[in-house]
């Protein structure tokens, strides 16, 4: 199918696309376009303005500073996969970085359109809940900065104001104690997981604390399995599975019970990578 | 704002063209271009078939507006193919029998030939499973991708100086 008709503006300033949105009700802001651009084709959504915030300088940097590291909302997944600073200070997002879409969707796709976007089944996402990280927006009211725990509010429904731009998010430096664990299941390599899990934590000694399972794919927004965490805090890895803490539907994947099972497969992988050292 | 113009280079020419905002790059190239040789399969990013280069880099030319492209550089597999960039993929391919259809064909050609220039720029040439992975994002319904494999393996060795 194609897209319905839409007007175009490509905005040079935040403050101009804050302004359009003002303007406009029923106007989108297009960033990479990898998942609003399929939606316009399949007219699941028909916008009548598309706010092209490509042209905005100065969104796109991914720097560490005062031990966290910050990563502008239209740094495209392809300059993060390639980044040093992100390898060594983001080590959970570059391990998730080659799971998300193809090398061409990952071209082209932004981190800060992942984030808004909120797919329950996306990469991102997850990674961000598990680092507790923090998102920072430009609306009519000036600058935000938003939670995770507060930003993820159902199916694809953020804190995100009508006219807020997602301008960067923010996540704390790995330091020589931190384990990062990713992994998910999909048919094909790069497409939406059935199941995913990104998780960190802090080694102490020979044992873990401060664990974190962000679990995607098993609700509407990702989830933390909170009771697991304390159980694999603990060591033990079978009383981790047991105790997930998940409550997943079916859906055009997989069961619910598939789900479930696929969720604690994962663990088992990602309690590995945890495990071992950086 | 509905309509827009815009003019960019295409495989090397310069074109101005007035679009439709809501015009997706690969039924601009197709449609007022005439360069049928990008595909559109899926319309919604899954397929590839659509792969073309833009500014370097290969995108999905059905999840990009032509309007985004006004001042880019945009190659197609046309382009490709004339500049004798990817001659020894196009050769691979047809002697390992890699395409059937050739539907998914150019869209698999840009795909390989960018994992190729990345591989070539560290270095190191690709294992299969890393040819794998960078060709998931392009679906083919006839071969089975055996050959397709052989075919990238086969030139990425060529390209390191090792046997053809």
């Amino acid at each position: 199918m194609k897209p319905a008709p839409f007007a175009y503006k490509k905005v040079r300033s935040l403050e101009e696309a804050v302004g359009l949105l003002g303007e406009h009700n029923d106007a989108r802001l297009l960033a990479g376009g990898q998942s609003l651009i399929a939606t316009l084709n399949m007219r699941l959504s028909a916008p009548a303005l598309l706010i092209d915030i490509n042209g905005i300088g100065g969104l796109d940097g991914i720097a560490q500073k005062g031990g966290t590291v910050e990563i502008g909302a239209l740094a495209r997944h392809a300059q993060a996969e390639r980044s040093d600073i992100v390898a060594k200070f983001a080590p959970l997002i570059a391990r998730a970085m080659p799971h998300i879409g193809h090398a061409a969707i990952r071209n082209r796709g932004t981190l800060g359109g992942s984030i808004a976007f909120a797919d329950p089944a996306a990469e991102l996402p997850a990674c961000l809940l598990a680092l507790d990280g923090e998102i920072d927006t430009t609306g009519p009211k000036g600058k935000r900065t938003i939670k995770v725990t507060d930003f993820f509010k159902g199916l694809f429904e953020t804190a995100l104001g009508p006219q807020d731009v997602l301008t960067a998010i923010r996540v704390p430096s790995a330091a020589a104690h931190s384990r990062t664990g990713f992994a998910e299941l999909a048919r094909r390599h790069g497409d939406y997981a059935i199941v995913g899990l990104a998780a960190c934590a802090r080694a102490d000694g020979k044992g873990l604390t401060d664990v974190r399972l962000a679990f995607f794919g098993v609700g509407t927004t990702p989830m933390r399995a909170k009771t697991a965490e304390a159980a694999l805090a603990s060591g033990n890895v079978d009383a981790a599975v047991a105790a997930l803490d998940l409550d997943p539907q079916d859906d055009v994947q997989a069961t619910a019970a598939v789900k479930k099972h696929l969720a604690g497969v994962l663990l088992r992988r990602v309690a590995k990578q945890l495990m071992e050292a950086r | 704002m509905n309509t827009i113009d815009i003019t960019l280079t295409v495989n090397g020419e310069h074109v101005a063209e007035r679009v439709e905002a809501r015009t997706t790059l690969v039924d601009f190239l197709r449609e007022d271009l005439s360069l049928t040789g990008s595909h559109v399969g899926c319309e919604h990013g899954v397929c590839g078939a659509c792969t073309v280069r833009v500014n370097g880099e290969i995108v999905r030319g059905c999840l990009m507006l032509a309007v985004q492209c006004d001042g880019a550089t945009v190659e197609t597999i046309e382009g490709l193919s004339d500049s004798g960039e990817i001659a020894d993929l196009q050769l691979a391919f047809e002697q390992r029998n890699a395409l059937q259809c050739g539907y998914c064909t150019p869209g698999i050609i840009a795909a390989a030939q960018e994992l190729l220039l990345q591989a070539k720029k560290q270095g190191v040439v690709p294992s299969r499973d890393a040819i794998r992975e960078h060709l998931s994002g392009n679906y083919c319904r006839c071969t089975g991708y055996h050959a397709i494999v052989d075919a990238v393996e086969a030139v990425a060795q060529a390209r390191a100086g090792g046997k053809p």
